[in-house]
């Protein structure tokens, strides 16, 4: 090969590398139908897709929080010995220490579901029911000031809540 | 003896002098080939005089006489060695969240060792029987896909070597005061290894991406459902599902039987125990990539998706907990790495950054990998401040502490990547210094 040829041959192997260019494999992949993966799919976009049916009220997760969750975050969500889930809200500009939760912090609510669904009580996670789980998400944000008393989160009303902190995120970009 | 080390010093000394390359004692490592010749020199004159006689008389030690240990099914460091271990940082009141980390100060080269590579998880390491694995692409996909290890470990294979460093990886470092702790205890949430897999684009490809979708949510099968959205456009460029960890299969805390590695991008990316990747439009705003791993600048605001690793090193020795023998003649050795790409050079300064010198690149220098460095020291006994400073191949500097701090506060605990400072007092002891 001409040194010519090396580079050139060279030269289209990394553009094959790098525009992802999928190269010949057994494709041993097995068909699913999405019903199938249904049990898995538990990730909940901040749009609400992917949010179950089922719904819940801030006073109905009281004694749900009250029994799974205050051991581990504190009544009402104090925090101590984990995360607090309450307060902070506009701690973040400095220059004060910025105290980040649910309520301060967390774009999305939607995010809070998603999360408790996944990872919450730690020690027994996926255990909660859907009703479970909104009830929750409604008592947490009550408790934050985001939503009243009785109102009903459920598919429909959850990614229509509007956190504090919606507009506090900036996409990173080289340089910044 | 002191006479002795006296005129060695100072052969040394008048040898090194026209080597200099910066302040405080950093030299051309070119001088070990021309002392080399002064020695072969010394060996010859040395026949006509008696040598010097230093070293006590050697002995027959008990393993040159009787026969050693057994073969063994899988060998481990000798039991001298046992002090090269991890140290664990768990959450106060939990064993399975926390970290784990690599003890960089007491390794050399640039791999390493799987039983030494950090930790962090979020539930715990779950014990996976590899039959029953499953990995699953769905979402926005023309047919969606169910992989046994089995079928990928029938794929054609690809090796990548690279770092992986925990965004909270220097956190401590943001504090006011410089922390006195190891480089394993303030910087061993990093490590690098030769990972092999398949390739996820080929993946991607047979199940068919939707024009629509942009990101993909990565989960893992440990009871917290790890999750990140990593955007289409890197997991089509270079990430790998990977089976293998330095050639043997993954290890189960490092995500067996199959993980995720997204060269460059900040640990948590590389989603351990993977189980799932749904394609979608718009990443999924998952509690760590919102709540945790997002840095909160000044004004309020905080970046989010601060995906890259960015270029950093560290001199791992001399460092705080390895003292200085004596004066004389030292190698200083560290790492350095971006997730940008290759390290071009790195410098060091023996006087706190007034001068620079560029330290020797071990080959091969790698794309978003560890570099070892080298940089030959004279230190004269006298204080010194010791820095390393890294520049890749995109043109990124490693900044100094003020201008990280500048630039986007010291209210976070994520991608501290400044210039760390070590002071050598007198007594040789090596401590952390804001310099
Ligand atoms: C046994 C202790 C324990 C219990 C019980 C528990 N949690 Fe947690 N929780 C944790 C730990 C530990 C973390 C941090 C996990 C990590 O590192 O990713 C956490 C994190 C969280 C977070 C994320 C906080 C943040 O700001 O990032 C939320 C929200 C949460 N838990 C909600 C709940 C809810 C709701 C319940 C009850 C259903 C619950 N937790 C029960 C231990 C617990």
């Amino acid at each position: 090969m001409s040194t010519h040829s090396i580079l050139l041959a060279t030269t289209t192997c990394v553009l094959l590398a790098s525009a992802g260019i999928a190269a010949e494999t057994p494709k041993l992949g097995t068909p699913i139908a999405p019903g199938a993966v249904e049990a898995w799919d538990i990730s909940v976009e901040p749009d609400g897709v992917g949010l179950p049916p089922g719904s819940g009220t801030s006073k109905q997760g009281e004694a749900i929080y009250a029994a799974k969750c205050a051991g581990c975050h504190g009544e009402k969500g104090t925090g101590k010995p984990y995360d607090a889930l309450v307060g902070g809200i506009g701690t973040l500009p400095a220059p004060q220490a910025p105290v980040r939760t649910v309520g301060s912090y967390w774009p999305y609510a939607t995010t809070f579901f998603d999360y408790v669904r996944r990872a919450m009580p730690f020690n027994e996670t996926k255990s909660l029911s859907n009703d479970e789980l909104y009830a929750l998400t409604a008592y947490v944000l009550h408790l934050n000031g985001i939503v009243g008393e009785n109102d009903t989160m459920n598919a429909q009303t959850l990614p229509q809540v509007r956190m504090p902190n919606r507009d506090g995120f900036v996409p990173f970009k080289r340089g910044d | 003896m002191t006479s002795k080390m006296t005129s060695q010093s100072a052969a040394r000394r008048s040898a090194g002098a026209a080597e200099s390359v910066a302040g405080n004692g950093l030299l051309d490592r070119r001088i070990f080939l021309r002392s080399g010749a002064v020695f072969a020199a010394g060996i010859t004159s040395g026949a006509l005089t008696a040598p010097a006689a230093g070293a006590q008389a050697l002995q027959i030690e008990p393993w040159m006489k009787t026969p050693g240990a057994p073969l063994s099914g899988y060998g481990q460091p000798s039991q001298y060695e046992a002090k090269v271990a991890r140290i664990l940082t768990p959450v106060p009141g939990q064993t399975q969240i926390g970290t784990s980390r690599t003890p960089l100060h007491l390794l050399e080269g640039t791999i390493t060792p799987n039983g030494l590579h950090f930790e962090r998880h979020h539930s715990g390491v779950p014990d996976i029987n590899p039959d029953a694995h499953r990995f699953v692409i769905h979402g926005l996909v023309r047919q969606p896909l169910v992989f046994t290890l089995d079928a990928l470990s029938r794929y054609p294979m690809h090796a990548r070597t690279t770092f992986i460093e925990c965004a909270g990886n220097g956190a401590l470092l943001f504090q006011n005061a410089p922390v006195q702790q190891t480089v394993q205890q303030f910087q061993g949430l990093l490590s690098c290894a030769e990972w092999t897999g398949v390739r996820l684009a080929d993946l991607l490809d047979e199940a068919g991406v939707d024009p629509k979708a942009q990101w993909l949510v990565a989960e893992g099968a440990d009871a917290a459902g790890f999750s990140r959205s990593i955007p289409l456009a890197k997991a089509t460029d270079d990430v790998l599902v990977a089976l293998y960890q330095n050639g043997e299969r993954l290890r189960p805390s490092n995500g067996y039987p199959m993980r995720l590695v997204v060269p460059g991008y900040e640990g948590n990316t590389h989603v351990k125990w993977l189980r799932r990747i749904k394609l979608t439009e718009g990443p999924a705003m998952t509690k760590d990539e919102t709540s945790k791993y997002t840095i909160t600048l000044n004004s309020g605001k905080s970046l989010q998706f601060v995906h890259p690793q960015e270029c950093k090193s560290l001199i791992t020795r001399p460092s705080h907990g390895l003292a200085m023998k004596e004066p004389g003649l030292c190698e200083i050795s560290g790492i350095a790495w971006s997730g940008y790409g290759k390290i071009a050079k790195v410098e060091v300064s023996a006087d706190g950054g007034r001068s620079y010198a560029p330290a020797m690149l071990q080959e091969p220098v790698l794309s978003k990998s560890l570099t070892r460095f080298r940089m030959l020291w004279r230190w004269n006994g006298g204080p010194a401040t010791l820095q390393s400073r890294a520049t890749d191949e995109t043109g990124q500097v490693q900044p100094t502490r003020a201008a990280q701090i500048a630039s986007r506060g010291s209210r976070t605990i994520y991608h501290w990547n400044a210039i760390t400072s070590w002071g050598v007092s007198d007594k040789g002891e090596v401590k952390h210094v804001y310099a």
